[in-house]
């Protein structure tokens, strides 16, 4: 059923993503799935953390000095605040799975209470990382 | 369809698999069950993490190599991965229309992930069964 190649390139399309205005439920979905990629490259330092460690103290100091390096905090910096807006707006989508909170009001509302609960827990852990920890 | 030649299949069991995802919903319904898996255990995570910031080898490894921090530990990995792969296969789907790229970056994306997983469970399992020497 493969249309030609003329036929194809005629059909008109249906509007994509940019013709749209940003709204608060297309941008934390957006935000969703970005910051979930994201993190899912951070396994590849989460393991490198694991099997450094189970390899030796040669191995774990290599990827401290990185962690601890300029590149590797903001590394982490980015992390944790794509965890923090991961985390807050899983539980806003686990509430709408359940049923509750579907209206445009409470999603505008959640949308802008995960935003700065994000910003919040971000500051805070670093705050606590850079003033406790000496990090 | 070969399979619609005989009568031996009931319309559900021809149905199945068949979707949009070639899925059925179960994989949606694992992705919240990791989701919930993952909130719990990330909330450990951050403790355990919180504890081993700025730590040495030998307080690492002695720290993860109790059995209360090295269970929850590879809990997180397989439910971490197992909702990584189901999140990102998403979004492959959606994303890559061409059918020869978009299977070859779900297979390159679940060997990788698969690597990872048991690199890291096999790590964590070394540093609890030998205390990390």
């Amino acid at each position: 059923m493969s249309a030609s190649p003329e036929l194809k390139s005629k059909r008109p399309l249906s509007p994509h993503l940019q013709v749209y205005k940003p709204q608060m439920t297309s941008l934390t979905s957006v935000l969703h799935r970005v910051t979930g990629v994201a993190l899912a490259y951070g396994l590849f330092v989460f393991t490198w953390w694991l099997v450094a460690a189970a390899i030796g103290p040669e191995a774990y100091g290599m990827f401290t000095d990185f962690a601890g390096s300029g590149i590797g905090k903001l590394l982490m910096f980015g992390w944790s605040l794509a965890f923090y807006y991961h985390f807050a707006n899983g539980i806003r989508h686990l509430i709408w799975d359940y049923g509750k909170m579907l209206t445009i009001k409470d999603a505008y509302a959640s949308g802008f209470f995960i935003l700065l609960v994000t910003a919040f827990m971000t500051g805070v852990t670093w705050y606590c990382l850079l003033t406790f920890a000496g990090v | 369809m070969k399979w619609d030649d005989h009568g031996m299949k009931t319309p559900l069991a021809r149905a199945k698999g068949l979707g949009a995802a070639r899925g059925c919903v179960e994989n949606w319904i694992k992705l919240r069950v990791t989701a919930i898996g993952n909130a719990i255990l990330a909330i450990w995570f951050f403790w355990f993490l919180s504890g081993v910031i700025g730590a040495s080898h030998a307080d690492f490894t002695a720290a993860l190599a109790d059995p209360r921090n090295a269970i929850p530990m590879i809990l997180l990995i397989i439910s971490m991965l197992i909702h990584a792969m189901l999140g990102v296969r998403e979004i492959v789907e959606d994303y890559f229309h061409n059918e020869f790229f978009k299977i070859s970056k779900l297979v390159g994306m679940y060997l990788c992930f698969f690597a990872l997983g048991v690199a890291s469970v096999f790590s964590v399992l070394k540093i609890a069964f030998t205390g990390g020497l």
